[in-house]
């Protein structure tokens, strides 16, 4: 009976170090990143940790971020959600309770950020997803807020594109049954397609599960429907599948992609069979201009390769939140009052002059900004196309 | 019409694959009465053995600057002799120490999974998780025949897992060392008696069912040349099921049940909302297990984990 008292007192002890260690010991700046390190799609979790820690690195250097007239350095705790959903709701819960952080970035695909946001939405803690677009992660969730576009918004852009440039009139999709963010664009897309060309405009809507590997009875089906191109709203590592598997079955038309293939690794993994195909997406990296080129031509310098969409997202959504916190002029003290604080500045953002555009939140927390449409050049290069920008209300 | 042949071809490339790692599952199991489900997994190692050989070889980056036809004919048999390497090593160290002490069988096939998850996230701790994708090792040309669009890699693929079958046929039921080895799943205990080694039929095994599944993940790198840690996992059920329908332990039945799953896949996928694809694939596999409980060529046994 007294062992099993002392160890619970030993826990509560324990406990209470661990609460009051968070509180406390608030001399830096904390914030979660819950993002995919390992599983589907780590190039993205790549991007998102190598975009935040040269945000880090850079405000450290200086002494940390000014708050109040006090300089706090920037914790940042990154947490790998493995690409699924299940892991990143751990996770997120772990930063916020655990790790008492005042705010958290990502997860990045609307697979795990709609689960995600979620609980930083029960939990009260400011979330900003940089990368996920549909539209189900920030609905009526006061909490979350997003960096990226929504697909309703991302749809009808691919839609009215596809009609100019390759005069098509018949539309093949092919998708990810369990991936929110492929399914849901998918879905957008169709609706958007038929309101230009009618009913059953979209001839063939196919679908594949997550672990799939060979697409050609779907492939062969859409082919057989003769489509003037296919829409393939996918991570990077299933267009680079799709597309090569598409040319074996004889398919010679275009394809068009989505936010997702803009990734660094597509053309090591797709090489030429994705050239000269077209993608909508947050930014173009070749042809960018001011703090954009600054941002890119660092980002090169440091890591090697030009920054993606990913990581241009996560510096914004990294430079909102620093800068709610500025505002909110305190860091110490009560967590839940802060976080409260970054919250309200997050959501009266009047116009914040971003690295992927000027941008502002809507009472959703979904940014209005405009969308670039990419072409894959000949040496593998994601050049600017044209800008689409939402209509003035 | 030319539709069906067109899907027909798919399920056969599909199927291939399916066959060429359920006859390893069947090869072991037959000998061992041992469900090694590591098995998908050393497929995996088989196409990231490729990858590593390959571009250790091939020019302009490689080590040697070899052409790539030679980098291929070197690729093939490396690849199926490292594999069979780990294959084997993983029985040594892993699955005979335990038969030794005369666990049960279920303890080994727990063992075999917990191999498995070692390989990937040893695999994903080594490596890390970005992608890898095979060099290009043969120039693709992709033939038409009369609509129906065939590349001369799936043809390789096609022609590899028939030969691989006849070759394992030919082993089983006409050579001394096959003798040995359905001696083996006949009476463990008796062997010895008889002069036979079985340390050394059950190594023999391994080496063939790793060698098998290392060329199966050497044509799957080449075919979907995106490589992951966890490509082998779910690949890996499916030809395990594969091999379940066919009747585990039975060759024959490792083949046939690896290309039925592919046309079920396939065929359900391009006549009905692919959206059902696993669903109804399984579903119509789960009645034929009614029908036939031990497999389309399967025999009645009493125990079979």
């Amino acid at each position: 009976m007294l062992m099993k008292h002392m160890i619970s007192f030993a826990l509560t002890c324990v406990m209470t170090l661990f609460t009051a260690g968070a509180v406390f010991a608030g001399q830096t700046i904390k914030i979660g990143f819950p993002i995919p390190l390992t599983g589907e799609i780590p190039k993205v979790g790549e991007s998102t940790k190598f975009a935040a820690e040269m945000y880090r690195d850079e405000v450290n250097a200086k002494g940390g971020l000014e708050v109040g007239g006090k300089k706090y350095p920037l914790e940042f705790i990154f947490e790998d959600n493995e690409s699924k959903p299940e892991t990143a709701v751990n996770v997120t819960l772990k930063l916020i309770d655990r790790d008492g952080v005042l705010a958290i970035i990502g997860p990045q695909s609307s697979r795990q950020a709609v689960p995600a946001g979620a609980v930083a939405n029960d939990n009260e803690t400011p979330m900003i997803t940089p990368w996920s677009t549909n539209p189900d992660a920030t609905k009526d969730r006061p909490w979350v807020f997003r960096a990226a576009f929504l697909d309703p918004f991302q749809a009808p852009v691919v839609a009215d594109f596809a009609t100019k440039q390759f005069k098509a009139k018949k539309a093949a999709v092919l998708f990810e049954i369990s991936n929110d963010y492929s399914k849901g664009l998918a879905d957008n897309f169709r609706d958007a397609w038929e309101a230009l060309h009618g009913k059953n405009s979209v001839i063939a809507f196919e679908s594949h599960g997550p672990k799939d590997q060979d697409f050609s009875a779907q492939l062969t089906k859409m082919i057989a429907a003769k489509p003037d191109f296919i829409f393939l709203p996918e991570n990077y590592s299933f267009a680079a599948l799709i597309v090569p598997q598409a040319r074996d079955l004889g398919y010679k038309g275009h394809f068009m992609g989505s936010d997702a293939w803009g990734s660094a690794e597509l053309m090591k993994l797709c090489g030429n069979a994705c050239k000269g195909q077209f993608f909508s997406t947050h930014y173009a990296a070749a042809g960018a201009t001011g703090a954009t080129k600054e941002f890119i031509d660092k980002y090169n310098k440091k890591f090697g390769y030009v920054p993606d969409d990913v990581a241009a997202l996560t510096w914004d959504a990294v430079a909102l939140v620093a800068g709610a916190i500025q505002k909110a002029g305190k860091v110490e003290g009560d967590v839940r009052k802060t976080r409260k604080l970054i919250r309200e500045n997050l959501a009266s953002v009047k116009n914040f002059k971003g690295i992927t555009g000027d941008m502002r939140f809507d009472e959703q927390g979904d940014p209005v900004k405009c969308a670039v449409i990419v072409a894959i050049d000949d040496k593998g290069d994601f050049t600017f196309k044209e800008s689409v920008c939402p209509k003035q209300k | 019409m030319e539709f069906i042949l067109q899907q027909c071809v798919n399920a056969m490339q599909w199927g291939s694959f399916y066959a060429l790692i359920a006859l390893g599952y069947t090869l072991v199991y037959g000998v061992l009465r041992l469900i090694n489900f590591a098995h998908g997994d050393i497929f995996m190692v088989g196409a990231y053995l490729a990858f590593f050989i390959s571009t250790a070889f091939l020019a302009p980056d490689g080590l040697f600057g070899f052409s790539r036809e030679l980098t291929l004919a070197l690729t093939i048999p490396l690849t199926m002799i490292f594999t069979s390497l780990v294959g084997v090593t993983l029985e040594r160290i892993a699955y005979r120490p335990l038969m030794r002490r005369g666990a049960h069988r279920l303890y080994v096939v727990i063992t075999a999974l917990m191999c498995g998850l070692v390989l990937e996230n040893g695999n994903l701790a080594l490596l890390g998780a970005s992608r890898k994708t095979l060099p290009v090792l043969l120039d693709k040309s992709v033939y038409d025949f009369g609509g129906i669009a065939v590349t001369n890699l799936k043809l390789w693929v096609i022609l590899a897992a028939v030969l691989v079958f006849l070759f394992l046929q030919f082993v089983v039921t006409k050579t001394r060392l096959g003798m040995a080895m359905r001696a083996v799943s006949w009476d463990k205990f008796a062997l010895p008696l008889m002069g036979i080694p079985l340390d050394s039929v059950i190594v023999f095994t391994f080496v063939l069912g790793s060698g098998i599944a290392g060329l199966g993940g050497m044509l799957f790198a080449m075919s979907y040349p995106v490589l992951e840690p966890y490509m082998g996992a779910m690949t890996g059920w499916k030809a395990f099921i594969a091999a379940v329908v066919g009747g585990i332990g039975e060759i024959r039945g490792a083949f046939v049940g690896g290309f039925l799953l592919a046309f079920v896949e396939v065929m359900v996928a391009a006549f009905l909302p692919s959206t059902f694809r696993d669903l109804f694939a399984f579903s119509i596999l789960l009645v034929i297990l009614w029908q036939w409980p031990t497999g389309i060529f399967g025999k009645p046994a009493t125990s079979k984990i």
